[in-house]
């Protein structure tokens, strides 16, 4: 009996120096990745190797146009029920005008950042993951390897770089239509105009509550696209291979986006 | 004799050991390709062949030996250095490994955009050019989902001669293909050499594709070298595990199934 508890105690602590192990490997890994394709973005024409502005557009065309109409929807929505909430709660001490400081701030500060850079894993990370994951399983990532083009500089740094104009361009847009939504809402229930709320939103609002979200998005982006590309290119077992590389990699950046969020949103508001 | 001053041997493999893990690969490996022949490496599932290319492309390092490509050796050259000799290679993967976003014709024209200066006319024609060679001229607009497996080899073969090499490898290049496909690629890679000079390896495990296109034949048996030779030699040679490779038998140390069997159930 002793020893059996004795086993499994070993057995568990084993399990989890494997895993503490693995995870600072993988870690490691993505900190390469990264320093890795901010090293050819400074250097690549030197070597004659530059990270090229055409693919940078067509990935920014991809992460961040296309997903335009998605996040005007949720951004608004979220405006929306925000002002829902915000009005009932504060009718209680009297007090619904007030609703307006409390989107403004809640949504630049955190809800725009964080309901974009959520969209855009579940919509980008996956496909960058599923597609990576797919190109080294056929055998395109030795291919671009041998014809002598460095895979990070010519599939990583791009998107490392649209990613990183493109969710705080959507997180801005974000802003809008979360201010938008709330106006909305407002307008019939508090009897205010669009202009009148919009306008006060913006006497609340300062460049510290913006620029809060904006530095959040910008990580958000390279959380997404890092461990998107970690997990691509680490894929192996086939096609069902790379179906459980797109779940973990969606699972990870949310988990990752999440945490980023909480550490970022304790220090910024100290 | 060679009065250019250069090596002898395009390819030099030297005592080359590779594991994956703590299984040994390749133990002890010595290859070596002269200039502009067409060397085929053959073996059978597991023997280490694709291993030994990977090697040879400076996709896996080896945990023992060298390997000089062009009298560079490939785990000693800097990054610069081996982006250069990059330029001096083409592959055809197994699967034709073409990019699945762009058509032939740009997939065609990658290394050309990416390693020289040209304007995008120049660049056209030249892979309009390399296409003509493997005859898919005609398919350049095409995306590679749309074509079939023997297109896609040949449109991979295109891409890897793209920058005319000097070095040209071939994994399983009959590999999936029909007879008369397989027979067509055997003949273009034959017509390739001597259009091109080029030094070419090709790894197959297709005994007519093989002894149709190779000057000098290796095989390879659970990582060992068992002959470096011409086809005829190795053709003559008694060495029994050569034979029964040639011959399609079973190997000695292979189960017997009905054995096997009695064995399981103990009857």
């Amino acid at each position: 009996m002793g020893s059996l508890s004795h086993h499994s105690v070993r057995q568990v602590i084993e399990n989890f120096g494997r895993t503490s192990i693995r995870a600072i490997e993988e870690l490691g890994y993505i900190f390469t990745l990264l320093t890795e394709s901010f090293y050819w973005m400074i250097f690549g024409r030197k070597h004659h190797q530059p990270v090229r502005i055409r693919s940078i557009f067509a990935e920014a065309m991809v992460i961040g146009v296309r997903a335009t109409p998605i996040i005007i929807i949720i951004s608004l929505a979220i405006g929306v029920m925000m002002a829902i909430q915000g009005i009932e709660t504060l009718k209680t001490f009297g007090a619904e005008s007030k609703v307006i400081i409390g989107i403004a701030l809640s949504v630049t500060r955190e809800f725009a950042p964080l309901i974009v850079s959520i969209l855009i894993a579940g919509r980008s990370g996956s496909a960058i993951t599923a597609r990576l994951g797919t190109m080294l399983e056929s055998q395109e990532i030795d291919a671009l390897r041998v014809m002598g083009i460095n895979p990070v500089r010519y599939l990583v740094a791009p998107l490392l770089l649209a990613m990183m104009i493109c969710i705080p361009a959507l997180t801005i847009l974000g802003d809008f239509m979360g201010l938008l939504g709330g106006a909305l809402y407002s307008a019939v229930e508090l009897n205010i105009t669009v202009a009148i709320y919009l306008e006060r939103s913006a006497a609340v609002l300062s460049w510290n509550d913006i620029s809060q979200g904006l530095i959040k998005s910008v990580v958000f982006a390279a959380i997404i696209v890092l461990v998107a590309v970690s997990n691509g290119f680490q894929v192996h077992g086939g096609a069902e291979g790379v179906g459980r590389a797109t779940t973990r990699s969606v699972v990870l950046s949310l988990t990752f986006i999440v945490i980023a969020d909480m550490i970022f949103t304790f220090f910024l508001n100290r | 004799m060679n009065t250019t001053n250069q090596p002898e041997y395009a390819i030099e493999v030297t005592n080359l050991c590779a594991h994956y893990g703590s299984r040994q690969i390749l133990d002890n490996v010595n290859l070596q390709v002269r200039r502009g022949e067409i060397m085929v490496i053959m073996g059978g599932s597991g023997s280490g062949k694709s291993t030994l290319l990977r090697h040879l492309l400076g996709l896996n390092t080896p945990t023992s030996g060298t390997i000089k490509l062009l009298g560079k050796d490939i785990n000693k050259i800097n990054t610069k250095e081996m982006f250069d000799l990059r330029k001096e290679m083409g592959v055809a993967f197994q699967g034709g490994a073409l990019f699945g976003s762009m058509n032939v014709g740009e997939n065609v024209m990658l290394p050309l955009s990416e390693h020289t200066h040209l304007d995008q006319n120049t660049m056209r024609i030249m892979s309009r050019m390399k296409l003509e060679v493997v005859n898919m001229a005609k398919f350049e607009n095409l995306m590679p989902a749309e074509l079939s497996g023997g297109m896609v080899k040949r449109a991979a073969l295109a891409r890897a001669i793209i920058m005319d090499p000097k070095l040209l490898f071939f994994d399983e290049p009959s590999a999936g293909l029909d007879p008369v496909a397989a027979v067509e690629l055997d003949e273009l890679i034959i017509r390739l050499r001597q259009a091109m000079k080029m030094t070419m390896v090709v790894v197959t495990h297709e005994l007519e594709s093989a002894f149709k296109i190779a000057d000098r034949l290796t095989v390879l048996d659970q990582g060992v070298t068992l002959i470096t030779d011409t086809v005829e030699n190795v053709r003559n040679t008694d060495n029994p595990r050569i034979q029964s490779l040639l011959n399609r038998l079973p190997r000695d140390d292979a189960i017997d199934v009905d054995e096997y069997l009695e064995r399981l159930t103990g009857r």
